[in-house]
């Protein structure tokens, strides 16, 4: 199953994207585990500076912005064909 | 090491171009309509007296809003441009080799151009300390960053010319040099929260290949987040800042504001403390009150208190910071201010 973690302490723009990526993971009909990621030492092991971070099964796509549902839709239909081939 | 790829999004770069220049044009033809609109109004369809201060305060504001709200966004459009070259992860990749010293003055200059929020202040502090760049140098962009606001740049722009908008940088950045200076000289790593130093790693992120239509998007972005959120302050701020002008009388704030006074540095840099967020409207306050013979160095400490010791953001920095580094960092910085305002004062 794919895990998709959003990193951030819990800003506006976390939430935001934390929104974004269960309404993309809804819209697919996949079943996805988000997580949310906000604690700093966490967030600081994908060397993210700046939040919110987008992770897709332990690879960071997006960091320091609000990615567009259409990007994130690509880059979880990426990580599905990358997971089973 | 992980790549970023972006996706495809089926756009051409052409038809990114096309809608910018439209953009590009419009903006010009609103920005030269707008004062002969606002005349019209306030005198002719309002049938105010133009020598009147009503008249005078109402074509204020009707030319100043939609002027600064113009600039604002055409400004912000720019400088988010520039600020794709500038990520985080490139400005620490820069910051890397550098000493204290030509560090801070490096890092307080990076601090104008990187984009910076301060919900990821503690993120980059770590992730700047923890890649060994010194902390004085790290406090550097942090006091830089948030202090010279890109907002604040315009709008002292707009209303009040270069000279006052280029005092506002050269302010921030003295503060920030010096202040990361002294933290830094002071020898206080011991008092960074310990968990600090024992981040682990486990990927690096690198730079993002962007196209010139990603830079366009994004400064398209971040120009409805930012005006969005600031154009109210914009909107009072110019309004009250449009009734001093039609009706405080010249040099009336000269004897409680004006350099003579040597405790109005200090008292203006406290009052700034609490006020918090009100970056947008207190330029054009702070911009008026100079017009009319507040001292440039008293206003410009005020403004950069009220910008860049925030109490909000020391409850963020509590996290990474113990108690004395903490106090250590906002008493330097209120020094380093109050010290710009009299510099200022006294060569002004």
């Amino acid at each position: 199953m794919l895990i998709i973690k959003v990193l951030g302490s819990g800003c506006a723009n976390c939430k935001k994207l934390e929104a974004i990526a269960h309404q993309v993971v809804e819209q697919m009909g996949i079943e996805v585990e988000v997580i949310k990621v906000t604690e700093y030492p966490d967030i600081m092991a994908y060397d993210v500076m700046s939040t919110p971070g987008l992770v897709i099964n332990e690879k960071v796509v997006s960091y320091g912005r609000i990615p567009a549902p259409a990007e994130v839709t690509a880059w979880i239909t990426n990580a599905l064909e990358t997971e089973n081939p | 090491m992980t790549t970023l790829t972006s996706p495809s999004v089926p756009q051409s770069e052409k038809k990114t171009f096309v809608l910018l220049s439209f953009a590009v044009v419009l903006w010009l033809i609103a920005y030269n309509f707008i004062q002969p609109l606002a005349n019209w109004i306030s005198f002719d369809l309002l049938r105010l007296e133009s020598e009147s201060r009503l008249g005078e305060s109402v074509a204020f504001f009707l030319y100043d809003v939609p002027k600064i709200l113009l600039l604002l966004s055409g400004m912000v459009f720019l400088i988010s441009i520039v600020r794709t070259f500038f990520s985080p992860e490139r400005t620490r990749a820069l910051l890397g080799g550098k000493r204290e010293g030509l560090g801070n003055v490096f890092a307080a200059m990076l601090g104008i151009v990187t984009p910076f929020c301060s919900c990821s202040a503690v993120p980059l502090f770590i992730g700047f300390v923890e890649a060994g760049i010194p902390l004085g140098v790290t406090f550097s962009f942090l006091i830089a960053a948030p202090t010279i606001n890109e907002v604040a740049i315009i709008l002292l722009l707009g209303l009040f010319g270069w000279k006052v908008a280029g005092l506002y940088v050269a302010s921030g950045l003295v503060v920030a040099i010096v202040a990361g200076f002294i933290i830094g000289r002071l020898k206080m790593e011991r008092y960074v929260a310990d968990f600090v130093w024992k981040v682990h790693r486990k990927t690096k992120v690198t730079d993002e290949k962007l196209t010139w239509s990603d830079r366009i998007e994004r400064a398209w972005q971040s120009v409805k987040e930012i005006v969005g959120r600031v154009w109210l302050y914009v909107v009072v701020g110019i309004a009250v800042g449009a009734g001093i002008h039609g009706y405080v009388p010249e040099d009336a704030l000269v004897s409680i504001l004006g350099a003579q006074a040597w405790w109005s540095v200090p008292l203006a840099v406290l009052i700034g403390i609490p006020l918090y967020s009100n970056a947008a409207g207190i330029v054009p306050i702070v911009g008026t009150l100079i017009e009319k013979g507040a001292s440039v160095g008293t206003a410009l400490a005020f403004m950069m208190s009220v910008i860049g010791l925030s109490l909000p953001e020391a409850v963020i920095l509590k996290r990474v910071l113990k108690m004395p580094l903490l106090v250590t960092f906002f008493v330097v910085i209120a020094i380093a201010i109050i010290f710009t305002g009299y510099l200022f004062n006294l060569v002004l």
